[in-house]
């Protein structure tokens, strides 16, 4: 217990010193809420979808904990062999702990990460639909949190070099999250690109900030919930078995 | 406290350890040395728990690493040769972390890391993060935290790669010490002859995976007629040079360098 404690707060110290890295990550979702939110906002308001700020908030309150939480699991590349990984993985404790303190802690700073965009969402003037939709928006941050924690896991865990990185970078992450429908409305489109975002576990994600938030749900919140809690227990027990199996 | 039997690890077909074997006595102090490549950090990981062996077998204590791997974990420190310290956090924080993972009693903790900081002059800094640190500090701090939970071995590997003349000397004063207060075993590989031939008790010399002699350093300068220590590594081990590849390791060695700066 006391090694899963000192790990996540580790995580969570690290996190909230290093507040140029804070301020950094920000910018990111504040650019896709300002530019695209006012940007595309009379175009999606003359197609008749009402305003587009309300429509893109819950995704990029959903892209701040994908980018934050699949991160804190690929900085494993370099922290297992050049940082204070390999320290614990020396210590006399189980890797599970490990895995669990590390991963609880990346799921903690996810969460803390997207509450600042909340915030900044609600300043740009997004308002959600009803009070009682913030409970379960919380839980599914959560989960959008867990399912990416332990997906960074197993790959922070697999990948050799940083060339590896750059791949996952362009190849999974952005995918992830482009074709999740956090930027477009899923209904009416083309067959292919349909199939796709129904793989996207990041739809599922989006589907449940935005339906708790706004109402609005592609494919039903009872889905969502299924999906994303199936997929947190596969990726983390992925996760945590590449994690074990990890030699230094 | 220390002993190895006919140890071989193979990666593929190349053999990296090929039938070792060597002993270290309570309360001494053991250079492994070898070339670049020879099979050093090799068996360091089979030593402390983080690869299993080909074949041969490993006591640390009495215990098997490989089967008794937390009981032989409590036992010893370790100081890698790639820093292994929370950069973000104080001095005292890394402290503290470490007695938390060793299960340290939180009062001892708080008395041994007071006193450790002291001895290795890193007191009066212990609330700035270590990422202000020097290069001999970091040394210092990570050889301080592997005191910590009281081992009974300490693991040294290359601790004074890309230190100041200063800083490796007083490094070795405080490892002398400690050897000599605590009684504790260490095993250490360094480049520098000199710093072997001044703390070691005893030396093995590795290359190619098997090693080529072992003694005092008076023993293997008498056996190789040399006046030093380095001239009879070399008559030992050959003066080529062995170039490794750089492989992923290196390159992202190097990226976290640029990156920490």
């Amino acid at each position: 217990m006391g090694a899963i404690y000192i790990l996540w707060l580790r995580e969570v110290k690290r996190y909230v010193r290093s507040r140029a890295q804070i301020v950094a990550s920000l910018g990111q979702p504040l650019l896709y809420l300002l530019a695209l939110g006012f940007g595309l906002g009379p175009v999606f308001q003359k197609s008749g979808n009402g305003s587009y700020l309300q429509f893109i908030a819950p995704g990029v309150v959903g892209m701040t904990v994908l980018f934050s939480s699949i991160f804190s699991g690929i900085g494993l590349l370099w922290d297992r062999q050049f940082g204070f990984l390999k320290e614990t993985l020396v210590a006399p404790v189980p890797r599970i702990s490990i895995v669990i303190g590390k991963t609880m802690g990346g799921v903690t700073v996810a969460m803390i990460q997207g509450s600042l965009v909340v915030a900044a969402c609600l300043i740009a003037g997004f308002r959600p639909a009803s009070m009682a939709g913030v409970a379960p928006a919380i839980g599914y941050m959560i989960l959008i949190a867990l399912v990416f924690a332990g997906l960074g896991t197993a790959i922070g865990s697999k990948l050799q070099d940083m060339q590896g990185f750059q791949l996952i970078m362009n190849f999974l992450v952005l995918p992830i999250f482009f074709l999740s429908g956090a930027l477009f409305p899923l209904d009416h489109l083309p067959q292919a690109l349909g199939v796709i975002t129904r793989l996207d576990p990041l739809s599922y994600g989006i589907d449940g900030l935005r339906g708790s938030l706004i109402g609005l749900s592609h494919f039903g919140l009872l889905m969502d919930f299924t999906v994303l809690c199936g997929l947190a227990v596969i990726t983390l027990s992925v996760g945590s078995y590449f994690f074990s199996q990890l030699e230094i | 406290m220390i002993r190895v039997r006919n140890l071989v690890r193979t990666f593929g077909n190349f053999t990296a350890v090929d039938n070792i074997s060597f002993e270290v006595n309570q309360g001494e102090i053991f250079a492994f040395l070898g070339p670049n490549g020879a099979g050093k950090t090799t068996t360091i990981r089979m030593l402390t728990t983080l690869l299993k062996p080909t074949s041969g077998s490993v006591e640390l204590d009495g215990l098997d690493p490989q089967r008794q791997q937390n009981e032989a974990r409590r036992r010893f420190g370790i100081v890698f040769q790639d820093p292994s310290l929370e950069w973000e956090m104080t001095a005292y924080e890394n402290m503290e972390i470490h007695g938390v993972l060793y299960h340290v009693p939180r009062k001892l903790r708080i008395e041994r890391t007071e006193q450790l900081l002291k001895l290795f002059e890193l007191w009066e800094r212990r609330n700035d993060p270590v990422k202000r640190f020097s290069g001999g500090m970091k040394r210092r701090l990570e050889i301080a935290r592997g005191f910590l939970h009281t081992p009974k071995i300490l693991f040294l590997d290359e601790p004074t790669l890309g230190l100041d003349p200063q800083s490796r000397n007083q490094l070795w004063t405080h490892v002398k010490n400690l050897n000599e207060k605590e009684g504790v075993t260490v095993f250490l590989t360094t480049h520098y002859m000199d710093e072997a031939d001044r703390v070691a008790h005893r030396i093995a010399i590795i290359d190619h995976g098997k090693v080529v002699a072992q003694g005092t350093p008076a023993e293997l300068k008498e056996q190789t007629n040399s006046d030093s220590l380095e001239h009879a590594f070399l008559a030992l081990t050959g003066s080529s040079i062995r170039d490794e590849s750089a492989n992923s390791t290196d390159q992202m060695r190097q990226f976290v360098k640029m990156w920490r700066k």
